[in-house]
């Protein structure tokens, strides 16, 4: 089975900022950019799935050069060659644009599968697998906790706030997966050193026959306009147990009505 | 001059802090006050490949270079020095001198197994009697058939409780003879006539094991002489050159993992209104830290990288290892200071850091060894 699987390198918003030695310079490749750490479940979802049933597993990534880090710890986790989308007019590009460079980079590989990762860290929209699906006109199924290959087809569950729903489908199909599917393993030393002497491409937009107009920020058919911090939160209310704050603190929750 | 770390270093260094953080310093506690790690533990790492970092992939290892290796020796030691100090001796001073100083059976032997974490090793220099005298060891090995009749005790070794092998020194010339005369061995755990003593009861690095050893005519084959016989005191010292460096690590990575425990309780203290962080006398302490943090790692990737260009590392180790070891003793202290009472109690790790780090000063050479090492290197004699 020939596996493709998108990933993304993100800000790492929740790592302690770290000055590392000997260059005393802010820890940017191991800590402030990281593979979406969703994209890890996509991942080793993909290497599981090959180490069950055989074929190989291709990294595709937009993104600039630098992104090379995040695909380099797909490559140690297990998978087999990596394909990165690099070009400047990619700049900018919404989850439409970001979709089409992605589906022509996929239209010079084979692939039985497409997996992704739930959403990303940083953007958050989630919209990719869609679009993506959309564009190759391929059945999509997201925010899956369990996929299973047999007989030429695939099943799956796909979470829900009660369970799951099992669906099912042929190949090929583009898929999301959740947190959960799996425990991402941690590359081993092996894997990462292994990691340098598997092919990555790099390709442009020219050479995947991409229209540049539809993509980067003049292509996006939606713009950012601000982002904005989340208001601080407001003080605790504090309750000293003098016997009463049981019932108080059952109060507060009725009045919040959060029972 | 260029110093920064290759893509490998920097992805092997994530992923080993990231397991660390995971899997590790979330049971160091635990593990301190249970006196032992779980295998299930050690099997993990050799899955990641941590026990041999820098072994070459032709005999199991990932084939990393030894920076590399010292890189994984301060993240483990960040998360638990005695997991720290465990795999630091199977790599620099059991399997190192095996791949330095063995023939190639030797090597196919032992090699993989300590690369892959199937046996641990050990190395058993000291004993009762001899500590920094090392070369006055009592230890004997007498020529029997085939092979040798080892007698005598070892003292103090790390990992004995949960090695397979020990690299032994023992004295096949003459008594009283020195530097001179001593053969190390390749001794298998199994043999007859070799006996664990109990485990020691240390002041920190508690889940590592300390043991002594006792030989009673325990018979070891030719086969288990590594190098030639007469030229173990020089093998013991040559290891040991090497596994200073990841002393060091250990050190370092004892005092970053209490700076982060100072720094994060510095900002969320109160007292007089504000986060203790704010009063300059914290600040400084903590500044005082990073500062020489930085400076013995420095140190200490200095002396591997000596050590990956085969360039003589006896003085530039010696540096390394005195400078983080006595920084470590000293800024686990103040971390604990920063801490207050509450560094004082074991619900905060900074008190386990701080007993951790003292060892680092005592074994592969006390700091006033060190001080001997470097003394003779600017002075001669
Ligand atoms: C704050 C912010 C808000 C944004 N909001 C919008 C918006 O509302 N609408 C819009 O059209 N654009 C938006 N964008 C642009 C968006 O970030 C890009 O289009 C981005 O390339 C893809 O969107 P995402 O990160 O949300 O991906 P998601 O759809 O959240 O990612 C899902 C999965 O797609 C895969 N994937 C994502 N990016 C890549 C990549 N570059 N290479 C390979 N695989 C990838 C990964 O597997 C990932 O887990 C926003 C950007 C920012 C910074
Ligand atoms: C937890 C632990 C683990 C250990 N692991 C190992 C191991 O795996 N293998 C192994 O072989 N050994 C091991 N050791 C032994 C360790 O290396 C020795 O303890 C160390 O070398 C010091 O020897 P000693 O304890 O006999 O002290 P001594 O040599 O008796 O020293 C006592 C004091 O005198 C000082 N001193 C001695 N000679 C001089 C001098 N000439 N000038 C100035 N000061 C001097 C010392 O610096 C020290 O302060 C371990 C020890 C401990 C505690």
């Amino acid at each position: 089975m020939e596996i493709v699987v998108c990933v993304k390198q993100v800000v790492d918003t929740e790592a302690e900022k770290k000055l590392l030695a000997p260059d005393w310079r802010l820890d940017r490749q191991s800590v402030e950019n990281v593979l979406n750490p969703y994209d890890e479940y996509a991942v080793e979802e993909a290497v599981r799935l090959k180490e069950a049933h055989g074929g190989e597993v291709t990294v595709l990534c937009m993104g600039p050069e630098d992104a090379q880090s995040a695909v380099r710890k797909a490559l140690a986790m297990g998978a087999d060659r990596a394909l990165m989308v690099t070009d400047p007019a990619l700049a900018g590009s919404d989850t439409q644009g970001t979709a089409l460079a992605l589906s022509g980079a996929l239209a010079g590989l084979t692939y039985d599968l497409v997996i992704l990762g739930i959403m990303s860290t940083d953007a958050q929209t989630g919209q990719l697998p869609s679009a993506l699906g959309d564009i190759l006109d391929l059945p999509v199924l997201t925010a899956l906790n369990m996929m299973k290959f047999e007989d030429g087809s695939l099943t799956v569950h796909r979470q829900t706030d009660q369970g799951y729903v099992a669906y099912g489908c042929g190949l090929p199909a583009v898929c999301s997966v959740v947190k959960g599917i799996n425990e991402p393993r941690y590359p081993s030393l092996k894997g990462i050193m292994g990691a340098k002497k598997k092919p990555l491409e790099t390709k442009d937009l020219a050479e995947l026959g991409v229209d540049t107009a539809r993509v980067g920020g003049a292509g996006a058919l939606t713009k950012v306009l601000s982002t904005t911090a989340p208001p601080p939160r407001k003080a605790g209310q504090k309750i000293e147990d003098d016997g009463t704050a049981a019932q108080r603190i059952v109060e507060f929750l009725a009045g919040e009505k959060i029972i | 001059m260029d110093l920064s770390l290759s893509d490998e270093q920097r992805d092997i260094m994530r992923m080993t802090r990231e397991f660390t953080d995971a899997r590790i310093a979330p049971r160091a506690r635990e593990w301190d006050r249970e006196h032992s790690i779980p295998p299930e533990v050690f099997a993990e790492l050799g899955g990641l490949g941590l026990w041999g970092v820098c072994v070459p992939e032709e005999y199991g290892g990932a084939g990393a270079d030894y920076l590399s290796f010292i890189i994984v020796l301060e993240e483990l030691s960040r998360g638990d020095a005695g997991l720290g100090v465990t795999v630091a001796v199977n790599t620099s001073l059991a399997t190192l001198p095996i791949l330095d100083f063995g023939t190639e059976a030797q090597k196919r032997e032992w090699v993989p197994r300590l690369a892959g974490g199937e046996v641990i090793g050990a190395y058993a220099l000291t004993e009762p009697g001899a500590g920094s005298d090392a070369a006055s060891i009592t230890t004997t090995a007498r020529r029997d058939g085939d092979g040798y009749r080892l007698n005598g005790a070892k003292q103090f070794v790390t990992n004995a409780g949960i090695a397979g092998v020990f690299i032994v020194m023992a004295r096949t010339g003459e008594a009283g003879g020195g530097s001179k005369g001593i053969t190390a061995f390749i001794v298998d755990a199994t043999t007859e006539g070799f006996t664990l003593g109990r485990e020691e009861e240390k002041l920190g690095i508690n889940s590592s094991s300390t043991r002594g050893l006792t030989f009673d005519d325990a018979w070891v084959p030719d086969s288990a002489v590594l190098g030639s016989e007469g030229d173990g005191f020089g093998i013991a010292m040559a290891t040991l050159d090497g596994g200073r460096i990841g002393i060091a690590a250990q050190a370092v990575g004892i005092a970053q993992a209490a700076m982060e425990t100072a720094v994060a309780y510095s900002k969320d203290r109160w007292q007089f209104g504000h986060p203790i962080a704010e009063f300059q006398a914290v600040r400084f302490k903590l500044a005082d830290m990073d500062r020489d943090i930085d400076a013995a790692r420095l140190l200490t990737y200095r002396a591997a990288w000596l050590k990956m260009m085969g360039r003589p590392v006896t003085a530039a180790g010696a540096k390394a290892k005195l400078f983080a070891s006595e920084m470590a003793r000293r800024h686990t202290a103040e971390a604990v200071q920063v801490l207050g009472g509450y560094g004082y109690t074991k619900e905060f790790p900074a008190e386990r850091f701080y007993r951790d780090a003292k060892i680092t000063e005592i074994y592969e050479g006390t700091s006033e060894v060190q001080r001997i090492v470097i003394s003779r290197e600017l002075l001669g004699g």
